[in-house]
């Protein structure tokens, strides 16, 4: 038996990973619920006064967005480790780091994608003026893959570890300002009715490196896990 | 061929065996300079140091605060740069380096916020401010917290280091960006309420006891280090003849 081609194995790879969270929709819900839930409770926290939540907002849809994404990371490898598909990827004859850039890339399909979707509606609830709906999507857009490929490392290098999840947070939180300040602060700057090119394209610088080497670190990350 | 006898005499080094009676008669020394080198530092900028005319005596935390600082990422440097050779040429000696940098650096980065606090309180009336560096060094802070936690829970201690050192690069990877990033974010977002330090042709009376702190300051990070790399090399060598012997003579 021959093996598929590099490109047909990442796209194996992708299909699977969609097909399997697919068939267990629950799990792509439960970070889009956590995402409305944790949004709704700062109107709660900080009194309901429109003003005030129209200059939170770009701040909370972020920092809201920032904690789903990660809640979902340990289930990027974790399922794949315990039941061994994980190494068979890793004795697979094509680089690891393009494998786990497939399941990054199904990873923010499946948490990210939808964030991005929903959260012009969570905006509309926070009172962000309606010329910052741009900034927002355009943002989540660029910065979520980033947090994905970010959180990529920290879930490989926690893999099998006992407290995995508080442990991720730890490790990828940090991380993730450059993200949240740049993200949020366009948001901020549309609302104010600034420019906002200077931040997107520093998200996009983002973006761009964290492709070049987060693939590479997290596959490092997974090899010394599965020793 | 000079360079290449002395690579082959350092690298009997690298084997813990050598390096643990080295380190030994090293740490003497080292401390001992410790000593000498802080109280001599605290001397000339408790005592000799003139107050500041803006701050007053309050200028003496710098004395203190800015080595720590400078500390907090140096060691960071290196335990990134040990990281990377326990990965690439997988010296266990590197690995220990490694993990005994992370609490080292993670203490001089807490006492430089402490320190920092303390003098903002007087200055700036406030304990904390989101000020750029101080916002920064809280992330190295967290960054540090972070390889410890992630060390502490792999129990095996080859997966342990080669998996902070991994988390380490990445950190430093991202240091600038986070430091540019929190920089850019402060000036955008809080104009220069807080008076900063200006920057002054600092004085030989103000610079000496600073550098001399610095000074200390290295060496003890580097008597730490060694204490601290000897007894990780005993717990994992602890099966070794060696160690057995060790154990038997002192007993």
């Amino acid at each position: 038996m021959t093996s598929p081609s590099l490109l047909a194995a990442t796209a194996n790879v992708l299909r699977r990973d969609l097909t399997v969270a697919w068939r267990r929709s629950a799990d792509v819900l439960t970070p889009l619920v956590f995402f409305a839930i944790v949004t709704s409770l700062f109107p709660l926290g900080v009194g309901p006064e429109p003003s005030l939540l129209r200059t939170l907002a770009p701040g909370v849809l972020w920092v809201a967005a920032l904690l789903s994404v990660m809640l979902a990371l340990n289930r990027m490898f974790a399922n794949d480790y315990a039941d061994g598909t994980l190494e068979l990827l890793a004795l697979s004859p094509h680089p690891l780091s393009l494998l786990v850039l497939s399941k990054v890339a199904a990873h923010w399909v499946l948490t990210g994608l939808p964030l991005v979707l929903i959260s012009p509606l969570l905006a509309v609830q926070l009172n962000l003026p309606s010329e910052a709906m741009g900034a927002l999507l355009l943002s989540l857009l660029l910065g979520t893959p980033v947090l994905s490929l970010i959180g990529a490392v920290g879930a490989a290098l926690t893999l099998g570890l006992r407290g995995g999840g508080v442990l991720v947070s730890l490790l990828v939180l940090p991380l993730y300002t450059p993200v949240l300040i740049f993200g949020a602060g366009s948001v901020a700057q549309a609302a104010a009715g600034a420019e906002i090119e200077a931040y997107i394209s520093l998200l996009a610088a983002f973006l761009a490196l964290t492709l070049t080497f987060a693939p590479w670190a997290a596959a490092a990350a997974l090899r010394v896990s599965l020793d | 061929m000079v360079e290449i006898y002395i690579l082959i005499g350092m690298h009997k080094y690298a084997s813990p065996k050598t390096f643990y009676p080295l380190a030994g008669t090293l740490i003497p020394w080292l401390a001992g300079a410790t000593v000498l080198l802080l109280a001599l530092g605290l001397y000339l900028g408790l005592f000799v140091a003139p107050p500041d005319y803006q701050q007053g005596e309050t200028v003496r935390i710098m004395f203190i605060h800015v080595p720590a600082a400078w500390m907090s990422m140096f060691v960071y440097a290196v335990m990134a740069a040990a990281g990377a050779a326990a990965l690439v040429w997988n010296v266990k000696l590197m690995e220990t380096l490694a993990s005994a940098c992370a609490p080292i650096g993670a203490s001089f980065t807490l006492l430089a916020l402490i320190t920092g606090s303390l003098w903002g309180k007087p200055m700036w009336g406030a304990w904390w401010v989101w000020d750029a560096r101080l916002t920064s060094e809280l992330i190295l802070f967290f960054l540090y917290i972070g390889v410890m936690a992630l060390r502490a829970s792999i129990d095996d201690p080859r997966r342990a280091a080669r998996a902070a050192a991994i988390l380490a690069l990445v950190g430093v990877v991202n240091i600038p960006v986070i430091h540019f990033s929190v920089e850019w974010w402060n000036t955008l977002h809080q104009p220069a309420s807080v008076g900063r330090m200006g920057k002054p042709t600092i004085h030989l009376s103000i610079l000496m006891p600073l550098l001399t702190m610095a000074v200390a300051f290295t060496f003890y990070f580097l008597t730490a280090a060694l204490l601290r790399m000897r007894n990780e090399i005993l717990e994992r060598e602890k099966h070794t003849s060696w160690v057995q012997e060790l154990v038997e003579s002192r007993r």
